[in-house]
């Protein structure tokens, strides 16, 4: 039998949502399976039902003919089915070989921890798939970046003899480097005969892995073939069921007068960093994971307090270390974490909005909701929010639409200055065509944006030049011709530079 | 369900009555009210003689209203993430400087003046030391509860200070239509902090705060300011506290009176729904749980429970109260 693993007619209905209806997928030894779709789609939802978090309410997991009935994720493990989560479980207080080996770990005798053998063997399956280099068998967990968190997932699920890897969304928090490395791991394992499910919003990285893909589109399979007959396009518009405009616009602009100006600006995590946005001027910061953008980005925004340079306004030097002057100043900012950061989930949009305008929805310091209504209903339709009323929670909405939430939170603020760190970051691709027009638009209305990204594709399309980071420190600027991928990436790694 | 685009007039779907009740009143607060019948039905048929009573009604609300405005101005602080566990000791130090105050002035007005104004310095101490010290406030109120308690007792010697002004007494045992004083504040407490956490900018930013600070931060509502004001806000309520409890009880007290008050006040809030990371909770909540420790309190000292049992009764309950809290959190 070819098919080992397969998942037949598998349906689920959440409430009044069909989240599921008849899918049927195989996943075949040695194949690297793409799984694309829009937020919302299912692709979750399939993979709690293929890991056992909960049952199909119809169809199977079928596993060598027989249909298995999954009553917990470890049933699941059992039948070699492990999913790789966006954000890694790992125990920070333990050591990369406690984590690899948690729930059996080698033993002297009957009671004691082989300590020898664990950090041996250990070693051995680091070397194995390369990743020496990366990672201690010794070393504590607590201070890992997500690549190597992902690294000890992988290596515990091939351990633990798993047959089927499903990847969720694993390159959204790698830089293109440590995405590369993935990919090499997830080749290796397809040549030892793994069956990969794999599951990315990123089209080309999916074009260039996958053997076969399958796009799910409102809980159904729409299509499965071959990735050889498809092209990020034909894919883009199986997911979104239309036509899609071209990703990028750029309206060529004036740039009006000086809005931000940071001299001499050092933090905890900056060094000296000198740079200037002009009115409607769209400004790309590119680098690794760590280079110190979204910190540059804090420090401007005083969330982080500078430790020396100014920081300036419209001429006007703001105070370090306090947000609500950066508010009043004019900047507005969209947080990386939309879920840590920017969002109360547990509130309404409506209180989301409201957030940073306090002075727009209330009348003598009490809150006024028809006023909020107005403000926040106006701001939400511009963004083409989609959700049943104002009253939704922040957490029931898709990543898109909490974007933009979070957009529409500060365009109701009018700012002269937009941060965006990583605007598009799990988002499916018609939500992202959106804010890259809406980028363009604010400004050609005269808005100056700062665009954090790790998609290059993103940074170099929308911005007008881009600063490229590393160790904290502004290492290039680029622009026209000279704002490529290559050049982004020469900067980004400065030592690899020099090296060259 | 996401497919349609955002609609403003909010389409109202057709609800059972069961369903809009439980939407308005909440799940929890129905709980509380549940729980509340059953007291009443518990003591009213041992003891309902007594229990139904027009004085032991009174006497009951007059028990429960300086815990009522300690446990409402508690949840404030809890919906900011904080905690306060020194507010039973500022109940104390600040009844010893009323009665000095009083003693030393024969002015009512100077009294009260002492009053609130030691409460919000405590709660100042608090609110720096949290905020700029950088250190757990669980950690800093357990500290300052030993210290206030231990200034009360240094200024007044470990003596009772008896207080002879008859228009401060009033506060304690005056009556309007019938209701003793005291009752009054509880309910006039309750109407500002229902009004200030639900509507005002700065409430709600209470709520922020406590359900995430990285997002409130971002949202640029200065941390600190709000950190240090919560406990300045506790400390002066927990002086009102004080003056109620130093003109019922005619003297200041370093220790009588006030102890327990701030287990009996954060049980009553964390009753009335507070969640423990911050974030959540109501005025609604609070007073419910303050009236069920209320009749709690009454009815076993009515149904002659010893007192050493009591205290058994008032721990567990705080810990069910926090374990059924943080069980709804955890549902949700």
């Amino acid at each position: 039998m070819q098919d080992i693993i397969e998942m037949t007619g598998i349906s689920k209905r959440f409430g009044v949502v069909q989240a599921l209806a008849e899918v049927d997928l195989s996943f075949r030894p040695a194949e690297v399976l793409a799984l694309v779709g829009e937020n919302g789609a299912g692709k979750s939802t399939l993979m709690r039902i293929l890991e056992g978090v909960f049952p199909p309410d119809t169809g199977a997991v079928v596993v060598d003919g027989t249909p298995a009935a999954f009553a917990e994720s470890r049933d699941a493990h059992a039948a070699g089915i492990r999913v790789i989560h966006q954000e890694p479980e790992i125990v920070p207080d333990m050591t990369v070989a406690e984590n690899i080996f948690v729930g059996d770990m080698p033993r002297q005798g009957k009671w004691f921890l082989d300590r020898g053998a664990l950090n041996r063997r250990t070693a051995e399956l680091l070397a194995e798939f390369g990743m020496s280099g990366d990672l201690r068998p010794t070393q504590k967990c607590d201070r890992l970046g997500p690549a190597q968190r992902q690294m000890i997932e992988i290596i515990r699920a091939v351990r633990a003899g798993g047959r089927l890897i499903a990847f969720d969304e694993p390159t959204s928090s790698l830089t293109d480097d440590e995405a590369r490395r993935l990919f090499r791991i997830i080749r290796r394992l397809r040549s030892e005969g793994t069956a990969v499910i794999y599951i990315s919003h990123r089209l080309n990285e999916v074009i260039d892995l996958a053997d076969r893909i399958s796009v799910l589109r409102d809980g159904r399979i729409v299509s499965t073939t071959p990735v050889a007959e498809e092209t990020p396009d034909t894919i883009a518009q199986k997911m979104v069921g239309r036509e899609l405009n071209t990703l990028f616009h750029r309206t060529p602009k004036l740039q009006g007068e000086l809005v931000l100006e940071v001299a001499n600006v050092s933090s905890a995590h900056v060094q000296e960093t000198n740079l200037q946005i002009r009115a409607g001027e769209v400004v790309g910061l590119g680098g690794l994971m760590g280079a110190g953008r979204s910190e540059l980005a804090k420090a401007i925004f005083g969330f982080d307090r500078t430790t020396a340079g100014t920081v300036r306004m419209g001429g006007k030097t703001l105070p370090p270390g306090n947000t609500a002057a950066a508010i009043q100043a004019g900047i507005g900012f969209a947080p990386e974490d939309r879920k840590h950061e920017s969002l109360l989930l547990m509130r309404s949009i409506l209180e989301n909005g409201s957030m940073v305008i306090p002075d727009l929805v209330s009348t003598y310091g009490f809150f006024n909701r028809s006023r909020a209504k107005d403000v926040v209903g106006e701001a939400a339709k511009a963004m083409k929010i989609k959700a049943p009323s104002l009253d939704t929670l922040a957490g029931d909405l898709s990543g898109g639409n909490q974007q933009k939430v979070v957009l529409a939170r500060w365009l109701a603020r009018s700012p002269k200055l937009l941060i965006l760190d990583e605007p598009t970051r799990g988002i499916d691709v018609g939500a992202k065509s959106e804010i890259y027009k809406l980028i363009d638009d604010l400004a050609s209305r005269g808005i100056a944006i700062l665009l954090i990204s790790s998609e290059m594709p993103e940074l170099i399309g929308l911005s007008d030049r881009a600063l490229v980071m590393a160790d904290g420190r502004i290492q290039a600027e680029l622009a026209g011709d000279q704002l490529t991928e290559q050049n982004i990436l020469k900067h980004a790694m400065p030592e690899t530079a020099t090296a060259a | 369900m996401t497919d349609e685009t955002l609609n403003t007039s909010s389409a109202t779907a057709r609800q059972s009555l069961y369903e809009i009740t439980v939407g308005r009143i909440g799940i929890h607060n129905l709980s509380l009210m549940l729980a509340l019948l059953v007291l009443i039905v518990v003591f009213g048929s041992l003891r309902g003689d007594v229990f139904f009573s027009t004085r032991n009604l009174l006497n009951m609300g007059m028990g429960i209203a300086i815990l009522g405005v300690l446990a409402i101005s508690q949840t404030a602080v809890i919906v900011s993430g904080g905690l306060d566990i020194s507010v039973g000791s500022i109940v104390g130090l600040t009844t010893v400087a009323v009665a000095s105050a009083i003693q030393s002035s024969e002015a009512a007005g100077l009294g009260i003046a002492a009053g609130i104004l030691v409460g919000a310095m405590a709660g100042l101490v608090n609110g720096v030391i949290i905020t700029y010290g950088r250190v757990n406030a669980v950690i800093v109120t357990l500290g300052t509860m030993a210290i206030f308690r231990g200034i009360a007792f240094i200024i007044s010697n470990g003596q009772s200070i008896s207080i002879f002004n008859d228009a401060f007494r009033q506060i304690g045992i005056g009556r309007i239509l019938g209701i003793p004083f005291p009752i009054w504040v509880l309910v006039a407490t309750a109407i500002l902090f229902q009004v200030f956490l639900s509507k005002s900018i700065v409430g709600r930013n209470f709520y922020a705060i406590g359900g995430n600070p990285v997002v409130a931060k971002f949202a640029g509502i200065n941390l600190n300011r709000y950190r240090v004001g919560t406990y300045v806000m506790s400390g002066a309520v927990a002086g009102i506290g004080g003056i109620l409890l130093a003109a019922r009880t005619g003297s200041g007290q370093p220790i009588s009176g006030s102890q327990g008050l701030e287990l009996e006040a954060i049980t009553a809030a964390f009753l009335g729904g507070c969640a423990m990371q911050g974030g959540k909770g109501t005025v609604a909540g609070a007073l419910l749980g303050v009236a069920v420790i209320g009749i709690l309190n009454n009815g076993m000292i009515l149904t002659s429970v010893p007192t050493f049992y009591q205290l058994l009764a008032k721990g567990s309950l705080l810990i069910l109260a926090v374990i059924f809290a943080e069980y709804q959190q955890n549902r949700t």
